[in-house]
């Protein structure tokens, strides 16, 4: 069934002739034959025959008909898989949660794999007490739940001079939204006493390339976690079992994983992920640095490329996801005809603070070809702009935080490609 | 922090945000102290003030001997970059080019952090397996790849290190952001916004997608 469905879907993708055909089919379905699927038996054998026990899957997996819905790497992007991105499947994925074992995955020297038992976090700087917590310890202190995006500095990078990628998975995916429980930095910092001077920390990772970055004080007392739970489970090898930082709102970066030490101090450390990476280079040579907020950004999951229309003209469902780094998504409008009219889409489901929201406008397709786009507009006021808006102050180099609105060209058969519009 | 006079605000209202957290009446008596070796051992951390910095020197042509030991196979005798790999010198100038080339010499900022780095993740794949001596050596030479310094003879050191200061170090702001037009509390255009909208760029003559013949369900063509 898998290889079958698999390979009508991409029958259908290949050519418009499928498309025609399958429309056809369907059109002149509403009058006729029986459907074996409803009256043979023999074409439904999970009806006469027993299924799995219990004790087949004790953690169970999708659907074998879901196995396309996979993280995917494109390999040119970088020069080694153990310093490298994938990307979340967006375009299959619905509501608000990633699924964890659909997260994008972003190592910069492979996925650290660690026993809870040999897992320690130092505390040490300008501190009352240069401190040691084992995990144990760190799964006493008063605990919290929050649902937060998790976005990399680089998602959408590879889009800034035009259209490059084509599907939501690599223009967007970078991306994963979980729910996460963990330990409020504060308290950590607090257990070890902070000292007068103390205006930064330094999050380090025990990975093989050390991960650091430097966060104001200020962001650390705020709201962010050291997250042991992820989704309800402890967190995923690859997104930093036992022990990561949550920055919500922050770039991805900063999320330092098998977090293994905190240091404070009174000046930033400059460290090479927030100087040779993490800076974002303008057209006149020069750089911003600590770029760290993810600002509001919205994409539509379906249709795109990898999830063209396939039903035909008649109701349509248009659904996508939309963020911001500086609070709740307030609005998302969706145009059909490249921005020159806009309707207001649904928030479908809850609306948390840096969080995903998910967002779905349904409307009746006539069969013309759409240049679709959404555009978000975050509860601190800011609407997502255009990449024309973003290349005019910052060129084509900046790599990093591209938020812009994104177009897909629809055409009569319903397939989607990633294009820019004037 | 001052730079952001919202992040005053935020952090107030955190303050308001974490009331409703399990609060504290003081410390839990959780961890334990740690021991001055057991901060020695991971706090390696440098800045770009030199605070961090082991005692030690080394030479550019020490250096040029271990650099093509233990990285010239990736980064290339001269620090060019083979393959796909890092370019560590070079690029000088560059950075308003349409293609910039951005290394240690023509984009880093701070000395300090060529040090760390090297001495935290590098050689990639044998991360912290290069001696203090070894790492002030290949910062020299790095130094001396990327014309920073001219002379062969020169020794870098935790004394002289704070001195050196890098060419592009000026050329970095904090975030100004946003610097793209806002609508606080004024609606953005909903109706006949445009005359039309024409197709400027498609990803399909790019060709790049990963192809998916086999098992993504992509095409690209």
């Amino acid at each position: 069934m898998t290889d079958d469905a698999h390979t009508s879907r991409r029958a259908f993708l290949r050519g418009a002739g499928g498309v025609a055909l399958g429309s056809a089919a369907l059109a002149a379905g509403a009058a006729r034959a029986d459907d074996p699927l409803i009256t043979d038996l023999d074409a439904q054998p999970w009806t006469q025959f027993l299924g799995d026990p219990v004790d087949a899957m004790p953690y169970g997996m999708p659907s074998e008909h879901e196995a396309h819905v996979v993280r995917r790497t494109v390999s040119w992007l970088t020069a080694d898989a153990t310093s490298s991105i994938n990307f979340t499947p967006l375009h299959e994925l619905e509501g608000i949660i990633t699924p964890n074992g659909l997260c994008f995955e972003r190592h910069h020297g492979g996925a650290a794999h660690i026993a809870p038992g040999d897992w320690r976090l130092m505390v040490n700087g300008l501190v009352g007490r240069q401190s040691v917590f084992t995990l144990a310890d760190i799964m006493r202190f008063p605990r919290v739940t929050r649902t937060h995006f998790l976005e990399c500095a680089a998602n959408s990078g590879m889009e800034w001079r035009g259209a490059q990628l084509n599907g939501c998975q690599y223009t967007h995916g970078m991306i994963h939204n979980v729910m996460y429980t963990g330990v409020p930095l504060r308290l950590v910092l607090e257990e070890a006493g902070l000292k007068g001077a103390a205006a930064w920390v330094l999050a380090e990772g025990a990975d093989a390339a050390g991960m650091t970055r430097s966060i104001p004080l200020d962001k650390c007392l705020d709201d962010c976690l050291i997250a042991t739970h992820m989704n309800g489970e402890r967190l995923r090898p690859e997104q930093g079992y036992p022990a990561r930082l949550v920055v919500p709102g922050w770039e991805g970066n900063m999320w330092v994983k098998w977090l293994r030490r905190i240091e404070v101090g009174d000046h930033p450390w400059h460290h090479r992920e927030e100087t040779s990476k993490y800076t974002d280079l303008l057209a006149d040579g020069t750089a911003r640095r600590f770029t760290w907020e993810m600002d509001v950004k919205s994409v539509i999951t379906s249709p795109s490329p990898q999830a063209p229309i396939t039903h035909g003209r008649g109701p349509t469902v248009i659904s996508g996801v939309a963020w911001s780094g500086r609070g709740r998504v307030a609005e998302v409008h969706v145009t059909t005809d490249g921005g020159v009219n806009w309707t207001k889409a649904r928030i479908e489901g809850p609306s948390l603070d840096k969080s995903m929201h998910r967002f779905n406008h349904e409307f009746d397709w006539d069969g013309a070809p759409l240049l679709l786009q959404s555009r978000a507009i975050d509860t601190a006021g800011y609407v997502q702009p255009t990449k024309d808006a973003l290349r005019a102050v910052r060129g084509v180099n900046s790599i990093y935080h591209n938020n812009a609105i994104q177009t897909w060209a629809v055409d009569s058969d319903g397939r989607a490609e990633n294009v820019e519009i004037s | 922090m001052s730079r952001f006079p919202e992040m005053r605000r935020l952090a107030l209202g955190a303050a308001a945000l974490l009331a409703a957290a399990p609060a504290l009446a003081g410390g839990l008596g959780l961890g334990r102290e740690a021991t001055h070796a057991e901060v020695a051992a991971w706090d390696i951390d440098i800045r770009p003030d030199g605070l961090g910095l082991p005692e030690g020197s080394g030479s550019v042509s020490d250096g040029e001997q271990v650099f093509s030991e233990q990285c010239a196979m990736c980064h290339g005798d001269f620090g060019e970059g083979v393959d796909r790999w890092p370019v560590l010198a070079g690029g000088q100038g560059t950075l308003t080019h349409d293609r910039p080339v951005k290394t240690i010499g023509s984009y880093w900022p701070y000395l300090s952090t060529v040090y760390d780095y090297i001495r935290r993740a590098m050689p990639f794949g044998y991360a912290q397996s290069l001696s203090n001596d070894d790492v002030y050596a290949i910062t020299a030479y790095l130094l001396y790849m990327n014309d920073v310094v001219t002379d062969d003879e020169f020794v870098l050191s935790n004394e002289n290190f704070a001195e050196v200061r890098m060419p592009n170090e000026a050329n970095f702001f904090d975030d100004p952001r946003p610097d793209t037009p806002i609508f606080v509390k004024a609606e953005p255009c909903m109706t006949d916004c445009k005359a039309e909208a024409v197709i400027t760029k498609r990803a399909v003559i790019l060709d790049v997608t990963p192809d998916g013949e086999d098992d993504s369900g992509i095409t690209v063509d």
